[in-house]
């Protein structure tokens, strides 16, 4: 009872706040970088497709929209297709936390309304932009130990060069 | 059963057991990386530390490694000690100091023991700062993928592939930290097992290639438990599904027959089930002659056109084809009209060796009671070829002797390497009785080689030397008399002999013999079996189901007749121009199958039927084992299983489900009345749920399809089957024949198996899947009329040709996956070195032989082990003709074109 008139009272008060109405979409609200909105595949600092078609993104996701295929060129893995369903996405961002190179990152643009359901089906295209996004330095390849063009085994990252398996030196 | 304390409780364990065989068979989580139930245990890792105590009192105790310490009776551990906690910790962050950073790129992750493992430790942070060593790859062929940098040196994969194996080509190199695991140089690995190293690698170094081309990870794949379709041991699977397309074949643990491996035409052999070329619709031969795709409803008219015109009906089944397929057509056609899709010579030797399995007393063994046998022949089959998993139990049956010595000097049986180096690699005898070498022949005690009715007479001389009374062998050369004697008295002295042969040469008096030196055998301390190779996978079920050859078709068929095929292709069972005139006399021809053959290409409409992935059936294997494989890709053309088109044929309307199949096959063929008790009814539930098929974390449910639609197809579901198709259902424990793949809580990688086992290493809980149609009757008599074939005499410019089906390219299917496809060697003629340089040629070069049916231009290969007067031709293998093997053949060298 007590709680109810209490209720009723803070939202009496509320007449006399001062009112927030934005001029939305001529003026556009600040969302910080971290807002989680549409959903992107980013490039490595050399410009190379950062996702290595992990498969974690999308089974972190819960509600199933992400799904892609892996393939292979000279030993570097990346998605052959990579779909996100945004008409089911509630941009929970659990892919982003997954994701093990940050190649799939949210971004805060939110404006994704569309008539048509089908619009809303991203392709590995729609979703792969040209730069770091978020993290400008990180890039997978360079800390990992598997061999790609330009990077041969033992070239990674505090790695030693590949031992010789014929020598008998200590 | 010895009593042991875990953490103050009072469980149970085997004594023979060590520690942590007691503990994972109690159901505890204790890491361990080297151990594994098939090989033992060497304590190379260090993973599997608790703490034992001495007695009660005693509360200091010590580190012990669980796998090296016997479960005696009150032996008392604690594996929650925290010093031992910390001691498993800390062995983990040594053995990933080294450990690349390649968990999202490595094919293993998602069900990697090595995850599993520094997860159920605790290991999360890495604390060394300093750099890793490195290793390169090796490419190791079409099958295995190398990433050694890996490797956390458990020594697993050496120790299967050449202690367990016999390989030899794959080894340790280097020191101390740096070891390195693989071939002297890149190539092939050699070994038909090699595969396994996928399953036994705990880490990523050895994945599985096939897999890795179309790849996924092991929670996205929906999984049904399989039957292998390569050969006719019954290798139990699980088939991987995603987007349509068989991902990849698993070793499904069957603790009778295959246990933890399988061999690599059997793990690499699915790629035919995915080929872009395989029958996806019905097909249609127009008036004018030329092919069109049709719809079903068309191709249903056009039969229906076809049948109601009368005339008669001739029925071709299939070795390949589920029991419920042939069964369906055998309904179709009439029992008259039913013909088993094999050749003459193959349904002789087949209807022989029910003959034998069945007659007598002498059963015949399952896979793991062959491990078990202490003396083993081996007449006249190389089972490395046409029965891989044969002769890899074989292997572990040699080992019996090193055993025995290991209990004299009390070394229980997992301390692997103090067997080894106690019985010095002793073996049991082992007698190979071959054409040609065999894979087994480095473990044999003595090998001999002749012509098949030599080999005949070398079996029929021991059961003579066995039995008295049996007829004795005229004119047996010296040096067979005496090996005939060697081998009879090592066979007597025996507790468990084992008597392996087979269809491979297709020559009856092998078998007759084989059998006959089982039944001689059989006596009052002796528990001799018989083991009886047989070539397809539903060979023996096709078999007990009886049915004229293709041969008998060709000369029933009358102008006009109609000739529906059942999943065969009828230019691998009979000369070309014979099978040629069945077509032609034939006015309809109607084929059943899922991939292109030239038989597809002959008939006049073409049914799409489902290939072993895509429907439930069942088929028997050699051993009289009716098992069940289930469906586990859902094709969304008109592909449907076999016996649903023949239904649909005959407008029968009673046969809804595999399980109306099934009970009519029981009632109406009496061999087969236990089919029904290889897995449970298609209604089965578990709490009213199915099983789900799909891993619970089955991702891109709502983006996979969506490309075509938005609206997200509802899944197919089988109408009765215990089986969801989707992530939806139960999991937990289920009836053996049921599991679709093996996971538990904190256990993603196949080891989650231990949690499925009535004791590690055991029968799968509530007894491993499959029921046997037939066990011998008990009569005792051997066969009176069993009498030795006479001394093989060679032709004059003739030679004997012999068949041989290589593991690789002999057997249809697997022939058509891409993997193996690139393991086949070329079709060679093999000679012996005298016999080459009568005819002029060296190794390698050309020779033109003449059969009955036909003519072959052929290299040869020099096969210094082969008889003299004997050739040898691998059979089978792609575009190759036909020829009525074994026979005499007129071969002379090649003169090259003008
Ligand atoms: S988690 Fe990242 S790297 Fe992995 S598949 Fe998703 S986007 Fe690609
Ligand atoms: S072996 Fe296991 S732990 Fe190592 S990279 Fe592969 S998945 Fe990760
Ligand atoms: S390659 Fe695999 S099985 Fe072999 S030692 Fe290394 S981790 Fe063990
Ligand atoms: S032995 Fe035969 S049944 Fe077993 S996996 Fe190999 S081909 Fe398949
Ligand atoms: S499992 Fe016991 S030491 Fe490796």
């Amino acid at each position: 009872m007590l709680s109810s008139i209490r209720t009723l009272w803070y939202t009496f008060l509320h007449l006399f706040h001062h009112s927030e109405t934005v001029q939305y979409p001529e003026q556009m609200p600040y969302l910080a970088p971290r807002y989680r909105g549409r959903i992107v595949l980013s490039r490595d600092p050399d410009g190379e497709e950062r996702c290595v078609s992990c498969y974690l993104c999308a089974v972190a996701c819960p509600v199933d929209c992400i799904s892609l295929q892996k393939t292979e060129e000279d030993g570097r893995w990346y998605p052959e297709w990579f779909r996100i369903n945004f008409s089911r996405c509630i941009f929970c961002g659990f892919c982003e936390e997954a994701c093990p190179t940050y190649a799939i990152q949210l971004t805060p643009d939110f404006e994704m309304s569309e008539y048509e359901r089908e619009n809303l089906i991203y392709e590995k295209e729609d979703l792969l932009i040209s730069g770091t996004g978020k993290y400008p330095d990180y890039s997978f390849y360079r800390v990992s130990g598997l061999a790609i063009p330009g990077k041969g085994k033992g070239e990674a990252e505090r790695e030693r060069p590949p031992i010789d398996t014929r020598a008998l030196l200590p | 059963m010895a009593i042991i304390h875990i953490d103050d409780r009072e469980f149970t364990a085997n004594p023979k057991d060590n520690l942590l065989q007691a503990c994972l068979s109690n159901g505890f989580d204790l890491p361990y990386f080297c151990w594994h139930p098939a090989l033992g245990s060497v304590g190379a890792c260090r993973q599997c530390a608790v703490r034992q105590f001495a007695n009660p009192e005693d509360t200091t105790g010590r580190i012990v490694m669980a796998c090296m310490t016997p479960a005696t009776d009150g032996t008392r551990i604690s594996i929650a000690d925290p010093e031992a906690v910390s001691f498993r910790a800390s062995v983990i962050e040594w053995l990933m100091t080294n450990h690349p950073h390649d968990c999202p790129v490595c094919e293993e992750g998602g069900e990697c023991h090595l995850q599993d493992m520094t997860v159920m430790t605790g290991h999360a942070y890495r604390r060394y700062r300093f750099s890793k060593r490195t290793h390169r790859n090796q490419y190791l062929g079409p099958f295995v993928k190398h990433e050694m940098n890996r490797c956390i040196a458990c020594y697993r994969c050496v120790r299967f592939y050449r202690d367990y194996a016999g390989g030899a080509d794959l080894d340790v190199y280097a020191a101390r930290n740096n070891v390195y695991f693989g071939r002297a140089e890149d190539g092939v690995l050699e070994n038909e097992f090699s595969g396994n190293l996928v399953e036994v690698c705990p880490t990523g170094v050895f994945t599985d290639k096939t897999l890795s081309a179309a790849y996924n990870r092991k929670w996205d794949m929906r999984s049904a438990p399989s039957v292998c379709v390569h050969c006719g041991v019954g290798c139990n699977t699980s088939v991987n599904e995603r987007g349509g397309q068989v991902r990849r074949i698993l070793n499904r643990y069957n603790g009778a027959v295959n246990g933890y491996f399988l061999c690599d035409r059997g793990r690499f052999g699915y790629g035919f089930a995915n080929r872009p070329d395989r029958v996806r619709t019905p097909v249609l031969r127009d008036p004018g002659g030329s092919m069109r795709t049709a719809t079903r409803t068309e191709a249903l008219d056009a039969l229906t056109k076809t049948l109601g015109t009368g005339g008669k009906i001739i029925g071709i089944g299939s070795p390949r084809a589920s029991l419920e397929a042939n069964f369906a057509l055998r309904r179709l056609v009439g029992a008259d009209g039913f013909h088993a899709g094999v050749s003459a010579r193959e349904a002789r030797c087949l209807a022989t060796a029910i003959e034998i399995l069945q007659a007598g007393a002498v059963p015949t063994p399952t896979l793991r009671e062959m491990e078990a046998a202490d003396v083993v022949l081996v007449l006249g089959e190389d089972v490395a070829d046409t029965a891989p998993r044969v002769a890899l139990a074989l292997r572990q049956a040699a080992r019996g002797r090193s055993m025995e010595i290991a209990d004299r000097l009390k070394i229980a049986h997992w301390q692997d390497a103090a067997v080894r180096d106690a019985a010095q690699g002793a073996r049991s005898p082992l007698f190979v009785a071959s054409v040609a070498a065999t894979r087994l022949d480095d473990i044999a005690a003595r090998t001999c080689r002749a012509a098949p009715c030599d080999i005949a007479r070398l079996g029929f001389a021991i059961r003579h030397r066995i039995d008295a009374n049996a007829p004795s062998v005229e004119d047996l050369p010296e040096a067979m008399q005496a090996l005939a004697g060697e081998i009879a008295d090592a066979l007597l002295a025996a507790k468990r002999p084992l008597i392996v042969s087979g269809c491979g040469l297709g020559d009856e008096a092998v078998l007759r013999a084989a059998a006959g030196i089982a039944q001689a055998l059989n006596g009052a301390d002796r528990l001799p079996g018989i083991v009886l190779a047989v070539p397809e996978c539903n060979s023996m079920g096709l078999a007990l189901m009886q049915g004229g050859s293709v041969e008998d078709a060709i000369d029933t068929v009358t102008e006009g007749a109609t000739v529906i095929v059942l999943e065969n292709d009828l230019y691998r069972r009979a000369e070309r121009k014979r099978v040629d005139a069945l077509f032609d006399a034939a006015a309809n021809v109607i084929v059943l199958d899922h991939v292109s053959t030239a038989t597809v290409a002959r008939a006049d409409i073409v049914l799409p039927s489902a290939n072993f992935a895509e429907c439930d059936g069942t088929l028997v294997s050699g051993e009289g084992r009716a098992q069940r494989s289930f469906q586990a890709v859902f094709p969304k053309d008109d592909v449907q299983a076999s016996w649903m088109w023949l239904r649909d044929i005959a407008g029968t309307s009673e046969w809804h489900r595999l399980d109306d199949v099934v009970r009519s096959l029981a009632s109406a063929m009496t061999q087969f009345v236990a089919i029904g008790e290889a897995t449970p009814p298609g209604d089965f539930r578990i709490a009213g749920s199915r099983i789900r098929s799909e891993p619970h974390r089955y991702s891109g449910r709502t983006a996979v399809d969506a490309d075509r639609t938005v609206h997200e197809p509802r899944a197919s579901v089988p109408e009765e089957s215990p089986f969801s198709s989707t992530m939806e259902g139960y999991y937990g424990q289920m009836p053996a024949s049921l599991i679709p793949f093996f996971w538990a809580p904190a256990w993603n990688s196949i080891q989650s198996l231990n949690k499925f086992q009535d004791e590690v290493g055991g029968a799968l809980r509530g007894g491993d899947p499959g029921v046997r149609l037939f066990e011998p009757n008990g009569a005792a008599a051997p066969r009176p009329d069993a009498t030795a074939p006479g001394q093989f005499v060679r032709g004059p410019g003739q030679w004997f040709v012999v068949p041989r089906r290589p593991i690789f390219g002999g057997e249809e299917l697997s022939a058509l996956a891409p993997a193996v496809a690139e393991r086949i060697a070329a079709p060679s003629l093999a000679l012996n070195p005298a016999d080459a340089r009568s005819l002029d040629v060296e190794n390698g070069g050309m020779i033109d032989i003449d059969f009955k049916s036909g003519s072959y231009r052929l290299a040869v290969t020099v096969a210094p082990e082969l008889p003299s007067g004997v050739a040898m031709l691998s059979v089978g293998l792609p575009g190759m003709d036909w020829c009525a093997l074994p026979g005499w053949g007129t071969p002379r060298r090649a003169e090259p074109a003008p």
